[in-house]
C-alpha cells in the first residue's frame, strides 16, 4: 500500500499541516492581515491585525498537533476564543449578520490552501491533497468556533438585558403621602409579575403606602394567567394592610375579562390612574380643589 | 443539654390591654399549641373585659404557616361573635407572598400596615355611627 507508506513516513497530514502552519506562519499572517476579517477589526495598524494572526495561527498549529482538526473544544481554541469573540462582535456591530461573518472566516483558508501547495513542491499529488483536506477540515473547525463564540456572546447579552428588562420595567412610583402606583407596561409573565409582587410589598412597607394602584394601561393583553397575577398581588398587598387599586383597564381588554369569565369582583378598579388616584385621596380624606376666581392663584383678583 | 435548650416550654404570649383594645403582639416562631392558647385566652379576655377591638401585630413572625393562618382567621371570627374586631398588623412582604402563592387569602380578616395603622382603624369604626358597641 502506496499510500500508508507515504503517510508513514511524512506523518500523518494533520500533524504535517500543523508544521506547515509553524513553518510559514509569518507568511500566512502577512496574508491573513489583508484578509476583511482582520484588516477591518484591526484598524490601528497593521502589525497588530499580523499579531493578532499569528495568534490564531499559533492556535491552529497547536490544535493540529494535537490531532484534533474536528474538535471545537480542542485545548488550543481557548486561547483565542476571546479574541474570537471581539472580532465577531466588532463585525456584527458593523452590520454584518452571522452568514456573512462566517464567509470571511471562509476568506482565509484559500491563503493559506495555497500556501501549502506551494510549500509541498516535491510531495506527491496523494499527500498534497490529504494536506489540504486537514487543512479545510481545520479552518471549517475554525469558522466553527468563531460562529459559536459569537453565539455565546448573544446568548449572554439576550441573558443580560432580560435581567435589565426585569429591572427597569418595574418601578414603583410614590404619588402622594401613603399612596404608591406601579404602572405596569408590556407583557406580564410569572418572572415579571414576581418581581412586581415583591417590589409593591417592599414599597408599600417602606413608604408606609395605605394604597397601592396598579396601572395596566401599558399591558396589551390581559388573559387568565395575567389576571391571576394581579388577583395574587391584590390579595397580598391586602394582606400587608394596604388596599390596592387596578386602574387603566381599557374596553377591550375589559371585553376579554368578561369574555374568559373571569371574576376580578374583589379587585377595586378604576378606569384611569387619575380616578385612582382621586379615590385614593378621597379615602385618605384629602382632596384636590381648583382653585376659585377668589382663591390663592394670584393674590388678588 | 442543647437538646434541653431548644426543649423549653411554649412561651406565653402577652396579651395587653389598651383602653378598648386587645393588642397581642407575636414573636418569632409559634407553636401551634401556643397559637391555640393565645385563641381561647383572648376569647375569654374579650368576654370579661368587653373591649371593641383586637390587634394582632404579627410583624416579628417571619413563617406562617397554615396552620397559624387559620388559627388567625378564626380569632377574627370568635372576636366578631363576641363583638369585637380584628385586625392583623404589619405582615412582612414574604408572609403575604407565601400566603397568596399557599392560596390562604383570608378575606374575613382585616388587616392594617402597622399597629399604629391597626389602632386608628379601629377608632375609625368606634367612632362611625352603627359601628361596635355604639348603643351602650
Amino acid at each position: 500500500m502506496p499510500e500508508h507508506e507515504t503517510a508513514e513516513q511524512h506523518g500523518s497530514p494533520i500533524r504535517e499541516v500543523g508544521e506547515f502552519l509553524r513553518r510559514r506562519r509569518e507568511q500566512i499572517a502577512q496574508r491573513w492581515a489583508d484578509e476583511p476579517l482582520f484588516r477591518a477589526v484591526f484598524t490601528i495598524s497593521r502589525d497588530e491585525a499580523v499579531d493578532a494572526a499569528r495568534t490564531v495561527i499559533d492556535a491552529l498549529a497547536q490544535v493540529a498537533d494535537a490531532e484534533r482538526a474536528n474538535d471545537t473544544d480542542a485545548a488550543g481554541f481557548t486561547v483565542v476564543r476571546e479574541q474570537l469573540a471581539r472580532m465577531g462582535a466588532a463585525r456584527s456591530r458593523a452590520g454584518f449578520s452571522t452568514a456573512q461573518v462566517s464567509n470571511e472566516v471562509d476568506a482565509l483558508r484559500p491563503p493559506a490552501v495555497n500556501l501549502l501547495i506551494a510549500d509541498l513542491p516535491d510531495a506527491s499529488p496523494d499527500e498534497v491533497r490529504e494536506c489540504a483536506t486537514a487543512l479545510t477540515v481545520l479552518m471549517g473547525t475554525l469558522r466553527l468556533v468563531v460562529l459559536d463564540t459569537a453565539l455565546n456572546e448573544n446568548q449572554a447579552l439576550i441573558e443580560r438585558q432580560q435581567l435589565q428588562l426585569l429591572e427597569v420595567a418595574t418601578p414603583v412610583i410614590k404619588l402622594w403621602d401613603g399612596i404608591v402606583a406601579v404602572p405596569l407596561i408590556g407583557t406580564l409573565d410569572s418572572a415579571r409579575s414576581q418581581v412586581v409582587m415583591e417590589t409593591l410589598l417592599q414599597a408599600i412597607v417602606e413608604q408606609h403606602a395605605r394604597f397601592a394602584i396598579l396601572d395596566i394601561t401599558g399591558v396589551p393583553t390581559v388573559d387568565s394567567l395575567v389576571a391571576q397575577h394581579l388577583m395574587k398581588t391584590v390579595a397580598a398587598a391586602r394582606l400587608m394592610g394596604a388596599e390596592c387599586v387596578v386602574s387603566g383597564i381599557r374596553p377591550a381588554i375589559a371585553q376579554t375579562i368578561v369574555h374568559l369569565g373571569l371574576d376580578l369582583g374583589t379587585v377595586l378598579t378604576r378606569a384611569s390612574l387619575a380616578d385612582a388616584l382621586a379615590y385614593a385621596l378621597h379615602e385618605l380624606g384629602s382632596g384636590i380643589i381648583a382653585p376659585t376666581n377668589g382663591g390663592t392663584v394670584r393674590g388678588d383678583r | 443539654m442543647t437538646d434541653d435548650f431548644y426543649r423549653v416550654p411554649p412561651p406565653h404570649v402577652p396579651v395587653l390591654r389598651l383602653g378598648d383594645v386587645l393588642l397581642v403582639t407575636l414573636q418569632g416562631d409559634l407553636h401551634d399549641s401556643t397559637a391555640q392558647q393565645l385563641q381561647q385566652e383572648i376569647g375569654e379576655t374579650i368576654a370579661s373585659s368587653g373591649v371593641t377591638g383586637v390587634v394582632i401585630d404579627i410583624s416579628g413572625v417571619e413563617i406562617v404557616d397554615s396552620f397559624l393562618a387559620r388559627t388567625l382567621a378564626e380569632i377574627a371570627a370568635n372576636s366578631s361573635l363576641l363583638a369585637a374586631r380584628t385586625v392583623v398588623a404589619g405582615m412582612r412582604p414574604a408572609v403575604a407572598i407565601t400566603l397568596v402563592e399557599l392560596g390562604l387569602t383570608l378575606p374575613g380578616l382585616r388587616t392594617a400596615l402597622n399597629t399604629e395603622a391597626a389602632m386608628d382603624l379601629l377608632a375609625a369604626d368606634t367612632h362611625r355611627p352603627g359601628g361596635p358597641r355604639e348603643h351602650r
